[in-house]
């Protein structure tokens, strides 16, 4: 496929930015300066400065000559970046590859783009439309190469799209720093009297090489679509991605709905040719006041089917503020991971852990209350209670020692309460115990079971744990703190058996 | 010609289907191995298809339910069955489940402390096919929400059971079953100090289509064990 290139010139980007931001400085002439070797010169002039006569390069005290109501404002450092930066991501709603051209333009790959807008034409004034609305001068161009697109946006004064194949007319007759060359090249054509490309081209490229070096050769090359540019775009392209441009603004669920499912549709067929399941998909809606919102969804295991994705989305529909409507939907896979083919089996007694339906159960309820709450516990080789289990990294993870065979309670309080004991003898059962104002006679006990704490990371006293069984029948987890000495041995409620 | 039992066999028979109760397919084993509990079942069946709801009234009670469902799980799960269990907190303690012959990490926990989000799990849960069963703490239950988990529970033929706190008037729910369970003092085992085997108070307060009833059991060596059955053993031990 033949690709195509759009640059975007603005001619007064530091001025216009301010000028949004001020509105009382417009069409006023006024400059942005910063000093440079002892003298403040001229970073970037409003239009109407430049009417006058100051322009960018020029020392503000040459330029207070020649205008006399100038404003000179301070220029702040990178602002071209910044500033470019906002405008080429409000750009990616008409394609997602927008690249920076400092200091003062974008570089558009517009390969495919353009027909969804009716065509290069309708597609090209949009996008002008919209930025000189905005409060930008800007000047566009399309062409098969960044280079004549760069070129025709700044030089050429009609036309702006060039069509596929004719790079060479279109730049023959602009000025030579339409090849972007550099400024000592620059300043050697001017001397040797080169006005236009044209004569350029006619020249041998080994002769040009030898006076002006291979850079030159380079960018005349680049401009004429026998090199490829490469450029550096400002969101890395994700490679599984879908985009849904709507004709009206949507503001509905419904809407959204079928925009959602249109987009998984779409994904999911490329993602199945590919033997791929998602992970983790992020929607971004645009809407038209210009801001974006997202959401995003987790799976527990990779999955292309469209009807599981689409109820994790309807979870998250909610969250999504229309305001006056969303123009694009764009629907990123983010993570994708090889999918494991099983055979369908029509009578399956046991089903396992590693059910589909299973993962689809768990996505859904963490979409709805949150990871957290999902847990699945392993055994840890440790011996104090609250240590024994460890959260499962994974649904399928299997653990690697047994599971203990030691009395333990069904209910383990997180934190031991603190109970008043009788007993009658040290080092033996209590006889009777209080807990929340309840008093319980114990009839029946087991222990004690010492537990030692694990001195090499945690220092403090020991458990000795009894099992204790109460006139009713009741059974519970009772633990002391530490050997008895006699003063104060502290006793602890710790958990309720079955 | 069919003599007057046999038509009203039958007659019984055909009730229980248009109440909707399904006989056990061919092929699948109809016993668990649940002891006396089964009893208590139309045709001696444990109805797996359907939601039991356990009334707690305290603490001890909740615990002494959480062991049934447990003992019950065992059967029910076998080797590789996978259970969700809704807790309120996080009391639940893993290792514990072992103990009644339940691989703790074929469950998997979900913590809730609001009923309403509980409620909304319970129901999606109920509907995953891929379960074996479910099993929730919950404050309370309306009839409404509990004929929603037995719809669910129809087409996925998952196992549900809920706990529920013990309020002074408890409302009918559509739950196949109510139970109620409360800790006994253990016996000692041949005159050996310490605690004996775990025993409860087994009421089935009320059954669709069977029999309401009350035992005492006991949980040895991975069975429900009636308490009265043991004595007569230990007596003819004696004697």
């Amino acid at each position: 496929m033949q690709k195509r290139f759009m640059a975007i010139w603005f001619r007064h980007l530091l001025t216009d930015g301010l000028t949004r931001r001020r509105q009382e400085l417009k069409d006023l002439p006024f400059v942005l300066a910063s000093p440079v070797k002892n003298r403040i010169i001229i970073v970037a002039a409003s239009a109407a400065a430049e009417k006058e006569g100051a322009f960018t390069g020029m020392a503000v005290a040459d330029a207070r000559a020649a205008v006399s109501e100038l404003m000179v404002i301070d220029a702040l450092p990178d602002q071209a970046a910044v500033l470019l930066r906002l405008i080429g991501l409000g750009c990616i709603r008409y394609t997602p590859s927008v690249a920076l051209d400092l200091p003062d333009g974008l570089l558009l790959d517009i390969s495919g783009c353009a027909h969804l807008w009716g065509g290069e034409r309708e597609y090209l004034k949009e996008i002008v439309l919209k930025l000189r609305a905005a409060g930008f001068d800007a000047r566009a161009a399309i062409a098969d190469t960044p280079g004549t697109a760069w070129a025709v946006a700044r030089f050429a004064l009609r036309r702006p799209i060039i069509a596929s194949g004719g790079q060479a007319a279109a730049i023959a007759t602009l000025p030579p720093a339409a090849l972007r060359p550099k400024p000592e090249i620059l300043e050697n054509l001017h001397k040797l009297g080169f006005n236009q490309i044209s004569p350029l081209l006619a020249i041998k490229s080994q002769i040009l090489r030898r006076r002006f070096g291979q850079s030159l050769l380079l960018r005349i090359d680049q401009a004429l679509g026998h090199t490829e540019e490469y450029l550096q775009f400002l969101v890395p392209p994700v490679p599984f991605t879908e985009r849904l441009p709507s004709l009206e603004p949507i503001r509905t669920v419904p809407g959204i709905e079928i925009a959602i499912e249109k987009l998984l549709e779409m994904l999911c067929s490329r993602l199945q040719a590919e033997g791929l399941g998602i992970r983790k998909a992020i929607l971004k809606c645009h809407r038209i006041d210009g801001r974006k919102v997202q959401v995003g969804i987790t799976t527990t295991k990779g999955s292309h089917s469209v009807s599981h994705l689409l109820r994790l989305f309807k979870l998250q529909i909610d969250k999504i503020e229309p305001a006056l409507g969303i123009e694009l939907f764009v629907l990123e896979a983010r993570r994708t991971e090889e999918m494991e083919t099983v055979q369908e089996q029509l009578w399956s007694e046991s089903k396992g852990l590693g059910d589909t339906s299973l993962a689809e159960l768990l996505d859904r309820i963490a979409g709805k209350v949150g990871d957290a709450a999902i847990q699945r516990f392993l055994p840890a080789e440790h011996h104090w209670p609250e240590l024994s289990v460890k959260l499962a990294g994974s649904l399928t993870e299997q653990p690697k020692t047994a599971w203990p065979e030691l009395p333990r309670p069904i209910r383990l309080l997180s934190t031991p309460e603190k109970i008043e004991v009788m007993a009658l003898v040290p080092d033996h059962p209590p006889k009777l115990f209080v807990h929340k104002r309840k008093r319980h006679t114990i009839a029946k006990a087991d222990g004690p079971e010492r537990i030692g704490r694990e001195w090499w990371q945690d220092s403090g006293e020991h458990r000795d744990y009894y099992v204790v069984e109460d006139t009713e029948g009741q059974r519970y987890w009772v633990f002391r703190s530490g050997h008895y000495d006699g003063s104060d041995a502290t006793w602890y409620l710790h958990g309720y058996f079955a | 010609m069919e003599s007057k039992q046999q038509v009203i066999n039958k007659l019984r028979q055909d009730i229980l289907s248009w109440e909707g109760y399904k006989a056990p397919t061919a092929g699948r084993r109809a016993q668990l191995g649940l002891g006396p509990l089964e009893s208590a079942f139309p045709q001696g069946v444990f109805p797996q298809h359907s939601v039991h709801e356990l009334v707690c009234a305290s603490t001890e009670q909740v615990a002494a339910s959480g062991g049934l469902v447990t003992g019950i799980l065992s059967k029910l799960m076998q080797a590789d069955g996978v259970c969700v269990w809704i807790g309120r907190e996080k009391h639940l303690f893993a290792p514990a489940l072992a103990t009644f012959g339940v691989l703790p990490h074929q469950i998997i926990f979900i913590n809730l402390p609001k009923d309403r989000d509980a409620l909304w799990v319970m129901e999606e849960a109920l509907k995953c096919p891929g379960l074996t069963a479910v099993v929730a703490e919950l404050r309370e239950m309306d009839f409404k929400q509990s004929r929603r988990f037995q719809l669910a529970v129809e087409h996925s033929r998952v196992t549900g059971f809920v706990l529920r706190n013990a309020s002074a008037k408890l409302s009918s729910t559509a739950c196949a079953a109510r139970w109620q369970v409360k800790s006994l003092p253990s016996t000692e085992m041949n005159g050996l100090p310490g605690l004996g085997f775990m025993r409860w108070q087994v009421d089935l307060l009320k059954v669709r289509n069977g029999q309401a009833g009350s035992w005492s059991l006991e949980w040895q060596d991975g069975q429900f064990v009636p308490v009265e059955e043991n004595r007569q053993q230990e007596e003819r031990q004696v004697s």
